[in-house]
This record gives structure tokens, C-alpha cells and sequence, in this order.
């Protein structure tokens, strides 16, 4: 038998994989040209400087709300609330950015900051009633994801705004655009936040695996019993993970609003950016540096599929149904391990 | 304007709003009565309503005013398909139903919009010209005071609704199909031993749910948005999914919440036109239903308590 370190890749591999087939199935039945579409989907994520500049910037928040969610994911916990944790941080990190006057090396990491601390509190919540009144977690940040929507755009018209549907843009000292890495990509709206989401994961694999915390959060999410046995504070250990991952988010929203966007504005629907986040964290196998991996998978669909409908003709929507397919796979990978299986069992 | 203006500008219109809702969240009882947790309501609506509004635009000519009911037929029975993605998922496959809730909301958009684009060469369809007509129910609506109220001026949906309602808990808690759907979702091995088939029930609940679903947002469409594009459902399955938990996983409970949320839905449209409402601003209403929710599960509005099993893949002769 193969270990299952083995099949830990294999799986998502194996689900991208089939997703991909799905994908060149569902336009074949509709009358594309598979091969167009994949083509120009691969040229319009990394075709030149300027796609590549977007495809990294895609994948800027990517990384951390998959990130947010796999922290969750390792302390036994299911954040389906970083989507709107990702919304209020990006209101805190604009509201600090429109509304202070300060050097650039206090502005940006304060409103930064704010925004961690915003997604923090927006998962603050969930923790709590999980941890005192066992509450599943999943239907509360649901319901905190509208939450947060409404506010959002009631305090963007009423505080951040007279009545508009935008905010203000953010004072330079709190931006991070960077003329330099535009200038490298033919003025993409690539920006200086890659390098925050690469040190957040970092930051993850460390607290994870090499701090004592860390030891207990995870173990708090394997088993509570034995956890409490063992005398670790399983209600604080609980609190504190759907904390950490709530700031993952906030901190992906600071993303948004001081680098790609520069301010924000009310918004229809989600943003879509927290829930693709469980895709990237699933395809990551929940593990740091495979987040970096499947985001800039994801990150390059998304700017890719932009490219499909000039470049093949295809509805750039098709990524869309590529990405929940993926999904699919990977939640079956029961039936996964099981076509492994007969395949092994066939070759011996 | 005196209360009895008031109330007759609100409470048709609660109505109006809360019959996708009651449908839908009727749905999820189904599917998580029987131990399946049902994210994949809002996608399912979302399949819904996209098949009655490409069957209404495009047999409207052939079947005229029968259209919109068989564009609802066929949104049921589309809908009951697609939950089938869910039900092998999450029932055969024993995925986790969150994710693969998940992923039926992605792919539903998705893909209904894909083909969207595909047959209209655009984002968006064209208005559906056959609706459905309001009605005065007759002899109720003659009533004095509630006559105006609750029966004139309605579509006949929205009293569908609430009839399934009282015939869904018929079902569960008065047949012996409502006795084993609640089995196996509150202790699958019990119901097991006693020779009920889990998958097999968990199959067509989850069915029962993805044709409610879809009924649900084909009302939605037919009714309220009239066509279709990404936003015609734009967190209905969620807020369905909220009534359910407010309603304590019981579908007359679901109704009221349904209908209490239909309520909030309408104060926050017309209530700018009622004087002692203006000053409330909007936002109080739109999250009024998540508020309540949390309120409700935290048990400060009475304990709602999920079946026993939901959530969990049954697996044979596993402790």
C-alpha cells in the first residue's frame, strides 16, 4: 500500500486534472475548440509581462483567504466566513487609509492592521458561540458573511461617502501600488501585496508547525477530548483559530482596497474571492506552501479565463464551472482513493 | 396613512417576497431532516431559475398562458437532477456536504450563465413576456378587513407555498416516509437495523430539495426578477437556508420564518413610504434575518437544535 503522504498530491493533482478533462468536455458538447480555449486561457494568464503582472495580483488574495481557510480547515473548524471577513477588512483598511495623515512606514502597516483586526472580530464572533454554545460554525459565518455585506455599503454611503456609491481614494501613504512593478508589467495593476501574502504564509507554516500554540491548535481540532484531557484550554484554542483565520481575510481585503483598488465601493454581491478561497485551500491540501501553489492555479483561471471569449470565443464562465467541478473532485476523493485502490490492486 | 394603509402595503408584499423562500426552505428541511446539511440551496434556486426563465422565453409562443406553469414543472424536475451532483457527492462518495454544497453553488452559476452567453450571446435574458396573473381568492377575499389583506391581489404561488407547508409536515411527522426520513437522519445505524435503506432515503430527500429549490427560484424569476442574470438570486438560497435553522428544522416553523423574513425583505423596500419607518435606516432590515438567526441559534430565541446525523456521510458497520 502507498502511503498516504503519496496520495496527499495525488489527490488534488488528480482533481485538477479531471476538472480540466470536465472543462474540454463541457466545450466540446457546446461547439468550442477545447485546445482554443486552453490556449488562450494559458496565454491570457502568463502570455506576456502585462498577464502576468495580473495573474499575480489575482493571486495575491487568493493566497491569503486560502490560507484563512485552511487554518481554519487544520483546527478541526470550517471558515465559509472569509468572505466576509475579506469585506470588512477591506472597509477597515480604507477607512484607515482615506482618514489619516501619517508616514508611509505607520500609514500602510496600521491600516494593514485595521483590517486584520476587522476580519479578527467578524470571526471573533463565530468563535465564541462555537466555543461556548457549540453552535456549527458554518451556519454562523454564513449568516456573518451578509452581515457584513450590509453594513459594508451602509457605512460606505453614510460615513465614507455623502450618500455615493464609492469611497474616497486612499492617501498615498497608505497605498501599495507601486510604479515599479507596474513599469515591469506594462502597467498591470500589479502591487506590493504578494510579498505580505508570501510572508502570511510563511507565517502560517510557522505557527503551525513549529510553535507550541500552534501544537495545540491543531491537536484542539483532532480531538477535543483528549485535547481537554491533556489540559489545553479547548474553548480559547477555538476562539483564537477562527481569530486567526478571520485576520487572514481582513488582511486579504487590505489587499483589495489599498493595492488593486485603492478604495471601495458598495457592493451587489460577494466578491467571490473568500469563496474561492476553499478551492485554494482544498487544492493546497491545507498546507502553506501548497496554498501558494493552487492560489497561482486559481489566480491564473481567473485572469486567464478573461482572455477565453476574444482569444476562442468562449464565455469566460467556463472557469467558473472548471473551479466547482475541482471542487467536486476533490470533496469525492473518497471515490478518488478508491479508483487508486482498484487501479493497485490491478497491477499487482 | 392610518395602520390599516400601512398593513396593506406591507404584508401583500411580504407575502410576495416570502413564497421562493418558503419553497426553498422547505427544501432544505427535507434534505437535512434526513442528515444531508444543504448549502447548495442557493445554486439550486439559482438552476431554477434559470430553467423557468429559458423554458418561459422560449415556448411562451406554443404554450401561452399555460407557460409559466410548465416552465415550473420543468425547473422541479431540473432541479431534482441537479441536487443529484449533491446527493452522490456528499451520500455515495461520503464528501464532506459543506464543500459539496459549495461547489453546487459554484457550478450552478457558473454554468448557468455559461450557457446564458451561450444561447443569448449575451450576460443576460430578455424579459419573459407571459407571467403569472394576481388573483382575488374567491369567497376569502370577500371577508372584511383580512379579506383585503391576505386574499386579493396575490399570486396563486404564494398560496402554493403555504399549502406545502402544511403538506410537508404532513409527510414528516404523519407518514411512515416521514418517520424514516427523520430516522435516518437522527441515528442512521438504528434506522438501518430496522431495515431502512439510508442511502436510499437520503437520495430522494436530498431530490426533494433540489426540485424545491428549483421551484423555488423559478417563482423567484417568473414573479419578482422577470429574467435572468448573475444577480437575479443573490443570497435567496442563503437567506431560504436562514428560515429553515430560525424555523427549527419543522416546515410550518420554516413558513413563519419565511414569511417573517419576507416581511423584513418589504419593510426594507417600501418602508421609506410609511411614516414612522423612514428614519429606520434600510440596513436594520436587510440584516434583520442573519441577526435573528445567530439570536436564534445562540438560544436567545428558544434553542434550534440540527437533526442528530446532519452533516455526517453514513458509513455500514461503522461505530
Amino acid at each position: 500500500m502507498r502511503s498516504n503522504r503519496h496520495q496527499q498530491f495525488l489527490i488534488p493533482l488528480l482533481a485538477v486534472l479531471l476538472g480540466m478533462i470536465a472543462g474540454s468536455i463541457v466545450m466540446l458538447v457546446s461547439g468550442y475548440n477545447p485546445v482554443a480555449g486552453f490556449s488562450s486561457l494559458i496565454y491570457g494568464a502568463f502570455g506576456d509581462a502585462y498577464y502576468i503582472g495580473e495573474t499575480i495580483r489575482q493571486t495575491t488574495p487568493y493566497i491569503l483567504t486560502g490560507l484563512a481557510v485552511a487554518f481554519a480547515f487544520r483546527t478541526g473548524l470550517f471558515n465559509i466566513g472569509v468572505e466576509g471577513q475579506l469585506i470588512v477588512g477591506w472597509l477597515a483598511a480604507v477607512w484607515v487609509g482615506v482618514s489619516f495623515d501619517l508616514p508611509k512606514i505607520i500609514h500602510l502597516p496600521l491600516a494593514i492592521l485595521a483590517a486584520a483586526a476587522a476580519g479578527a472580530l467578524w470571526g471573533l464572533i463565530p468563535g465564541v458561540l462555537k466555543a461556548y454554545v457549540k453552535v456549527h460554525e458554518v451556519i454562523i459565518t454564513i449568516m456573518m458573511n451578509y452581515i457584513a455585506l450590509h453594513v459594508t455599503n451602509a457605512i460606505i454611503r453614510s460615513v465614507l461617502s455623502d450618500e455615493g456609491f464609492k469611497s474616497e481614494p486612499i492617501k498615498q501613504s497608505a497605498s501599495l501600488q507601486s510604479e515599479f512593478l507596474e513599469a515591469m508589467t506594462y502597467h498591470s495593476t500589479m502591487h506590493y501585496g504578494i510579498l505580505i501574502a508570501i510572508a502570511a504564509a510563511f507565517v502560517m507554516w510557522f505557527l503551525l508547525e513549529r510553535t507550541t500554540k500552534g501544537f495545540e491548535l491543531r491537536a484542539v481540532g483532532f480531538n477535543q477530548h483528549a485535547s481537554q484531557y491533556a489540559g489545553m484550554n479547548v474553548r480559547a484554542n477555538i476562539i483564537l483559530a477562527m481569530v486567526i483565520s478571520g485576520a487572514f481575510a481582513g488582511v486579504a481585503g487590505a489587499m483589495e482596497g489599498l493595492g488593486t483598488f485603492g478604495n471601495i465601493s458598495t457592493k451587489a454581491g460577494f466578491t467571490g474571492l473568500g469563496f474561492d478561497g476553499i478551492a485554494v485551500a482544498l487544492i493546497g491540501g491545507n498546507n502553506a506552501f501548497g496554498i501558494l501553489l493552487s492560489a497561482l492555479l486559481f489566480g491564473a483561471l481567473k485572469v486567464g479565463a478573461l482572455e477565453m471569449p476574444s482569444g476562442a470565443g468562449v464565455p469566460t464562465e467556463l472557469v467558473d464551472i472548471i473551479i466547482a467541478l475541482i471542487i467536486f473532485f476533490v470533496a469525492s476523493s473518497y471515490m478518488i482513493r478508491w479508483l487508486l485502490s482498484r487501479g493497485q490492486k490491478g497491477a499487482e | 396613512m392610518n395602520v390599516y394603509d400601512v398593513l396593506q402595503t406591507i404584508i401583500p408584499t411580504a407575502i410576495f417576497f416570502a413564497a421562493p423562500l418558503i419553497f426553498t426552505a422547505l427544501g432544505g428541511v427535507f434534505s437535512e431532516r434526513s442528515g444531508v446539511v444543504n448549502i447548495g440551496l442557493e445554486g439550486l434556486m439559482v438552476i431554477g431559475a434559470f430553467t423557468g426563465i429559458v423554458f418561459n422565453l422560449t415556448f411562451a409562443d406554443q404554450f401561452g398562458s399555460l407557460t409559466p406553469w410548465l416552465a415550473l414543472v420543468a425547473a422541479i424536475v431540473v432541479g431534482a437532477l441537479f441536487s443529484l451532483l449533491h446527493a452522490v457527492a456528499s451520500v455515495t462518495f461520503r464528501a464532506d456536504q459543506v464543500v459539496s454544497g459549495v461547489a453546487i453553488n459554484f457550478l450552478a452559476l457558473g454554468l448557468s450563465l455559461f450557457l446564458v452567453k451561450k444561447m443569448y450571446g449575451k450576460g443576460q435574458t430578455d424579459q419573459i413576456q407571459v407571467g403569472f396573473d394576481k388573483i382575488d381568492v374567491p369567497v376569502l377575499s370577500d371577508i372584511p378587513v383580512i379579506g383585503p389583506l391576505l386574499f386579493s391581489n396575490a399570486y396563486v404561488t404564494s398560496y402554493i407555498a403555504i399549502i406545502l407547508a402544511f403538506v410537508s409536515w404532513y409527510i414528516i411527522y404523519k407518514t411512515p416516509f416521514g418517520l424514516r426520513l427523520r430516522a435516518v437522519g437522527e441515528h442512521p445505524m438504528a434506522a438501518d437495523t430496522m431495515g431502512i435503506h439510508v442511502a436510499q432515503m437520503r437520495y430522494i430527500a436530498v431530490m426533494i430539495s433540489g426540485a424545491l429549490g428549483g421551484l423555488g427560484g423559478a417563482v423567484y424569476a417568473t414573479i419578482i426578477s422577470r429574467d435572468f442574470s448573475h444577480a437575479t438570486i443573490s443570497g435567496h438560497g442563503f437567506m431560504a437556508l436562514a428560515a429553515m435553522i430560525f424555523g427549527k428544522w419543522h416546515p410550518i416553523g420554516a413558513m413563519g420564518a419565511a414569511l417573517f423574513f419576507g416581511l423584513a425583505q418589504s419593510l426594507s423596500i417600501v418602508g421609506q413610504t410609511i411614516p414612522f419607518l423612514k428614519n429606520v435606516p434600510t440596513v436594520y432590515l436587510l440584516i434583520a434575518p442573519y441577526v435573528l438567526t445567530i439570536l436564534a441559534l445562540a438560544g436567545f430565541i428558544g434553542r434550534a437544535e440540527a437533526p442528530k446525523a446532519a452533516g455526517t456521510p453514513y458509513v455500514k458497520g461503522k461505530r
